[in-house]
């Protein structure tokens, strides 16, 4: 039986038929073109080559950016696709995400129109495919230490660094790259002289490479990115954005989409639980027929429902133009912790059935330790929402 | 070619039926487009289009539903799709039969003069399949159901619909304008063919996706709001309900131990030796 959704409080209610008809869309995509292939894609550790270009022809990628043939969609429907995709699979998610608030939001915000007109129109319609380098070997949660350089030189810009864990590395036809210039006056190497850099596929110095191993995210691709006096034209380099603004506000907009995304993981565990507690019976009775089982369930819907209305919240904030950061971080780490906590819980109840790749729930929760992690941890979105209320910052 | 799709919206038929009383209890139903429905918007689509450069359309595809306001939801899916334009004849679901559906829609078709009205063969809520072969009849058009291929001929003034029948497909020539009921099958990727679209295009299986292009296009198109005596359809029911139940719950089975036990009990309980 197709997902019919969770929906325990009416929130369908507080949905435009413009948004309703877009999470449909994509949760008959998800049934369509995702379900029955993920789980293989999954176990060889694979990433779709037919995704991106069906992501693209419904309009998925950079859905909520206007003009370059993109979507224009409000940021609730924009949510709820990321909510869809990722009660598909993380991965999925994950390279939407990335394609669309990390490297389409910062070109179409920051970048010339010459770079515009040359990515966003085959970003949008999935025909290229970008990835957003920040995270280096030695600098995951402090950014600002990165040690990743552009020296200018002449018409043209240097680059050198490593940057890892970066989704759609090894697909990407173009990388936003985040590195310390030496000029402009800006307090030469420190936090204030990042800039971004549009890097394509088969520069010379430029080189990725995939990182394998991994039990979580398998269906997305994580990789390397290795700059060795990599020379790009100074017309590479984003004009409009300086310092770490930059790639904080592109984080702003995906972390809004995972908290959506989040909702997506959970609400497939909590259906699969639902439905396989009310089939198989233990001691004379369904397993949900059992009054703990029951209260599993119960926290599991409660937590959902919660974390829909948080979102769906904020995304009428964003409208409103009133949403802070602070807001996007508790969102976050709301929505992650319970999606994760629910898939714990749902592998839990499937018993040993749930330790195979036959049912989503082992899949989700490992794919969710990912998303607890990226996109600022756990600790760091706390220490952000603490820092918001105590007016002291806990970090440097 | 002008086409006029009917479309119902439909208790999503996967949910659990409840009743309340001795009537069905539809409060916390999940409303969705019944499928065979879709299925006439997808082929009305694909009969007014070149499959290879489908955003160059000739002829128009007009989708109309009887039902309360919320019924927007699935003619603005609809749209989304593609059909250019959607009717809405205002009326509460227990308002309506199969007759007064069909004598609505013979209205609605003697106004605006399609040249074929596309239907699904049935409404997978009650599996009436009667709305198609009575709009006919008031029409005095002629029909064809089930159909699971259309070929447009004769320069555009016949179709040829297949129809799968117990020994095989049988085909029949129907001129138009006439009245089409649509099966499963004629979403297969070459099941429609409308002589422009290039002979050997194969579309994807299924009703096409709403793109989120489809999607916020769809919010301009224009849905008509009407009403049953507006139009002068007779508002009274010719099929009552009497009461629903659910079916007997189904009885435990016994383990047999043993091949002669098995025939005893075929003979003496099941009564069938
Ligand atoms: C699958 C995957 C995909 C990714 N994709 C991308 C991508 O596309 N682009 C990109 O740039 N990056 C990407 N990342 C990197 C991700 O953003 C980082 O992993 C994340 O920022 C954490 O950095 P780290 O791994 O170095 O962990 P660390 O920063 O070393 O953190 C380790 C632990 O220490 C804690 N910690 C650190 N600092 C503090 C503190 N001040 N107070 C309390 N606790 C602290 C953390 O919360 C965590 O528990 C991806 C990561 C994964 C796993």
């Amino acid at each position: 039986m197709p997902f019919a959704g969770v929906d325990f409080l009416q929130l369908d209610e507080l949905l435009t038929e413009e948004e309703r008809l877009v999470r449909d869309t994509f949760r008959r995509f998800v049934d369509d073109e995702i379900l029955p292939v993920i789980g293989r894609h999954f176990r060889e550790g694979t990433f779709d080559a037919s995704w991106p270009r069906k992501l693209g022809s419904l309009g998925a990628l950079g859905a909520s950016l206007t003009g370059y043939g993109c979507a224009g969609l409000g940021p609730v429907a924009y949510g709820l696709i990321m909510q869809e995709l990722e009660r598909g699979d993380s991965g999925v998610r994950s390279f939407a995400s990335v394609q669309g608030a990390l490297v389409m939001y910062p070109i179409h915000s920051f970048g010339s129109e010459e770079q515009k007109q040359r990515w966003l129109p085959k970003m949008a319609a999935g025909e290229a495919i970008g990835c957003f380098g920040l995270t280096e070997p030695d600098f995951g949660s402090n950014p600002g230490g990165m040690r990743t350089t552009a020296r200018r030189v002449g018409d043209t810009y240097v680059l050198n660094g490593e940057k890892r864990w970066i989704t759609n590395g090894g697909l990407s036809d173009v990388a936003v790259v985040w590195a310390k210039t030496d000029e402009d006056g800006a307090g030469q190497g420190g936090a204030k002289s990042v800039r971004g850099f549009l890097v394509e596929r088969g520069t010379p110095g430029f080189s990725t490479r995939d990182i394998h191993g991994k039990f979580s995210l398998r269906a997305s691709v994580t990789s390397e990115l290795i700059f060795e006096d990599c020379v790009v034209p100074a017309s590479a380099m984003l004009p409009g954005v300086q310092g770490l603004r930059g790639p904080l506000s592109c984080l702003n907009q995906a972390r809004f989409g995972i908290s959506f995304g989040a909702i997506g993981a959970a609400m497939a565990c909590y259906d699969e639980a639902l439905r396989y507690t009310k089939d198989r019976k233990q001691f004379s009775r369904p397993l949900a027929g059992h009054q703990l089982v029951q209260a599993k369930l119960v926290d599991m819907l409660e937590e959902i429902s919660k974390a829909q209305l948080l979102s769906l919240h904020l995304g009428r904030l964003k409208v409103a133009g009133t949403l802070r950061p602070a807001q996007i971080s508790m969102a976050k780490r709301n929505n992650v912790r319970m999606a994760l906590h629910i898939a714990r819980n749902a592998r839990d109840l499937l018993g040993a059935n749930g330790i195979t790749d036959e049912y989503q729930a082992g899949r989700h929760m490992c794919n969710l330790e990912s998303v607890f992690t990226y996109e600022g941890t756990d600790h760091i979105h706390t220490l952000v929402i603490g820092e918001d209320i105590t007016g002291i910052p806990a970090f440097d | 070619m002008k086409i006029l799709v009917t479309a119902k919206r439909i208790p999503d038929p996967g949910q659990k039926i409840k009743l309340k009383g001795n009537a069905l209890d539809l409060s916390a139903a999940n409303w969705q487009l019944n499928q065979f429905d879709e299925y006439a918007v997808e082929a009305a689509l694909r009969l007014t289009e070149d499959g290879a450069a489908p955003a160059t359309r000739q002829g128009a595809v007009t989708v109309a539903s009887l039902g309360p306001a919320d019924v927007q939801q699935q003619l603005r899916s609809a749209l989304a799709m593609g059909a250019d334009k959607a009717i809405r004849v205002e009326a509460k679901d227990e308002e309506l039969d199969a007759v007064i559906v069909a004598k609505t829609l013979e209205k609605l078709v003697r106004r605006d003069q399609p040249d074929l009205v596309l239907m699904g063969k049935l409404a997978a809520d009650n599996e009436g399949n009667d709305v198609g072969q009575r709009l006919a009849a008031l029409l005095g058009w002629p029909q064809a159901t089930f159909a699971c291929s259309i070929q447009v001929v004769d320069g555009g003034k016949a179709l040829l619909v297949g129809r799968e029948v117990d020994n095989g497909v049988e085909i029949k020539k129907v001129r138009l304008p006439a009245v089409v009921t649509v099966d499963l099958r004629i979403i297969a990727p070459q099941a429609v063919k409308n002589g422009r679209t290039a002979a050997n295009f194969a579309y994807p299986e299924g009703p096409r996706y709403a793109s989120l292009k489809g999607i916020r296009a769809a919010k301009d198109k224009p849905i008509e709001a009407l009403t049953l005596s507006g139009l002068g359809v007779s508002t009274a029911l010719q099929v009552k309900t009497h009461g629903s139940e659910l079916p007997p719950a189904r009885q435990a089975g016994k383990k047999i131990a043993s091949v002669h036990e098995l025939v005893e009990k075929l003979r003496s309980e099941a009564k069938v030796l």
